[in-house]
């Protein structure tokens, strides 16, 4: 009789909610004792439900599956209320008792949860802002007692101007031309005949580039005859004037000391040849007004030289 | 004529409804009484009669903006007749495709919150992890707390937001469940019928 009830009932597995929704459509609707329940044609029917149908729906079966052995260990503990754990020590009236009470409890909240769905239903027409929550709990910022002169204090600090970002290193450094004139001058007064390369080996780059300049400026006054054996060789700078024209007085002439030439001077005549305020180590300040007088007369330097 | 004009002009709750509806239209959850006296420094009664002149004023069929009380508070919405309008530019992520699982799960925690998943999955007779985990991201329902034995399971209990979209002023708004289940003697009496026949 229970069989052929359940072979008859149309299984339709989505309008149910877990084993207790199964149960109490079955109960209620097909009148069914929960222990006649045949779990087995249950399954039978629901194996023809899936024949019928070309695929096999995977979630479905899963979701049958927890149904039925949730249904089954229900019918088991009705059935054998002695083993149930949870029902244990229960008499067949009170595993009764117990099933209905949770039945009973599980249907009153189907019955609410329609209730809802019909509210909601109801209440689709109500619209209204949504918004991140606006009441937030407000930090509250607690401050020490602070002292005003203090506050005076550490803006002080910040109202000193910044000091003067210096751009010294980012420009090339023109010493005049006229600085190594005097000082060929002065060095062709003292000895007939030097090396040019010696002369300037301890300079900077452009420091040798301007000392150049100055030897070009005293080949076109014919100051000085230049001779070089070969290129990229030794520059030879010798006076064209008369020796010793422009030597100190009480010099002898002495014979040209062609080795003398090689030699390098040392490092302090070369500095004691530099006029003052033109030093080896000058003031970042002077440095820097050096590089504007200098500029100013290398372009007046070379703009007389081109007209 | 003019006095007369002045008077009611410079009536202090007409001002403070101002007040409140102006705080009204910021907020995007509903406000309480308290709050809104707190907020515009008033009385909470005078908030009432303020709220009471608002709730006159912005009325369905009068405004396109109703007040309700909802979630415990006060807040504005469209009116229902502006709902088509709504529906075309703007979405319901809260309510759309609550499924029959998460329904039930939701009637559990509104009835009988706060309350853990392995309570829900004994009432529903089905795990309730999914369904839980989908109310929660809609904000729904929340955690609140555990249950009191030491690594006792999360409690849930339902949001301002669940009673705001279900209209409900407060949980109190329920239907009784007694209501609902009116059959349960019956169901209780069929299967004690069948535990007696056994038994004997």
């Amino acid at each position: 009789m229970a069989a052929t009830s359940v072979r008859e009932l149309e299984l339709d597995l989505d309008a149910f909610e877990g084993p207790f929704d199964l149960l109490l459509t079955l109960l209620l609707k097909e009148e069914l004792e929960p222990r006649e329940v045949d779990i087995a044609a249950i399954v039978i029917s629901f194996v023809e439900i899936l024949a019928e149908r070309d695929e096999i729906d995977l979630e479905a079966c899963g979701e049958f599956l927890v149904l039925v052995s949730a249904l089954l260990e229900l019918k088991a503990r009705l059935l054998f209320p002695d083993e149930a754990a949870e029902l244990d020590g229960l008499e067949p009236e009170e595993a009764a008792e117990e099933l209905a009470r949770r039945l009973a409890e599980y249907r009153r909240m189907k019955e609410a949860s329609v209730w809802l769905a019909e509210r909601l239903a109801a209440e689709r027409d109500r619209w209204f802002r949504l918004g991140p929550a606006p009441l937030a709990p407000q930090p509250e910022r607690r401050l020490a007692p602070q002292d005003a002169s203090a506050l005076a204090e550490a803006l002080r600090g910040l109202a000193v101007p910044p000091p003067k970002v210096s751009l010294s290193h980012m420009a090339l450094r023109f010493p005049p031309v006229s600085q190594f004139l005097e000082r060929f001058r002065s060095l062709l007064a003292r000895r007939r005949r030097f090396d040019f390369d010696a002369e300037v080996g301890g300079l900077s780059r452009v420091e040798q580039a301007v000392a150049f300049l100055a030897l070009l400026e005293l080949r076109k006054t014919g100051e000085v005859a230049l001779d070089q054996a070969a290129p990229f060789a030794p520059i030879r700078i010798s006076s064209s004037r008369p020796w010793p024209a422009t030597a100190p007085t009480g010099r002898s002439p002495a014979p040209p000391r062609s080795d003398a030439a090689d030699e390098p001077m040392p490092s302090g005549a070369v500095q004691s040849t530099v006029p003052s305020g033109l030093g080896s180590s000058p003031t970042s300040q002077e440095r820097e007004e050096g590089l504007e007088l200098s500029h100013d007369e290398r372009i007046e330097t070379w703009t007389a030289r081109s007209a | 004529m003019d006095s007369t004009l002045r008077l009611i002009a410079s009536n202090p709750v007409d001002q403070l409804a101002r007040t409140v509806e102006a705080l009204l239209v910021v907020a995007s959850a509903p406000l309480s009484v308290a709050e809104l006296a707190e907020a515009s420094a008033d009385d909470p009664e005078r908030v009432e009669t303020a709220l009471g002149l608002l709730r006159e004023r912005y009325s369905e069929r009068r405004s396109g903006i109703v007040l309700e009380e909802v979630a415990g508070g006060y807040a504005f919405r469209a009116s229902r007749e502006a709902s088509d309008a709504c529906a075309r530019l703007f979405e319901r992520p809260v309510e759309r495709g609550l499924t029959q699982a998460a329904l039930e799960t939701l009637a559990v925690v509104a009835y009988l919150g706060p309350c853990s998943r392995p309570e829900v999955a004994r009432i529903r007779g089905v795990a309730a992890d999914s369904a839980v985990a989908s109310l929660v991201e809609r904000g729904l329902i929340a955690e609140a707390g555990r249950e009191s034995a030491p690594g006792g399971a999360v409690r849930y209990r339902t949001t301002p937001l669940f009673e705001r979209v279900f209209a409900l002023e407060s949980l109190a708004a329920l239907p009784r469940l007694d209501d609902l289940g009116a059959d349960t003697g019956e169901l209780r009496d069929r299967l004690l019928e069948v535990a007696s026949a056994r038994a004997s």
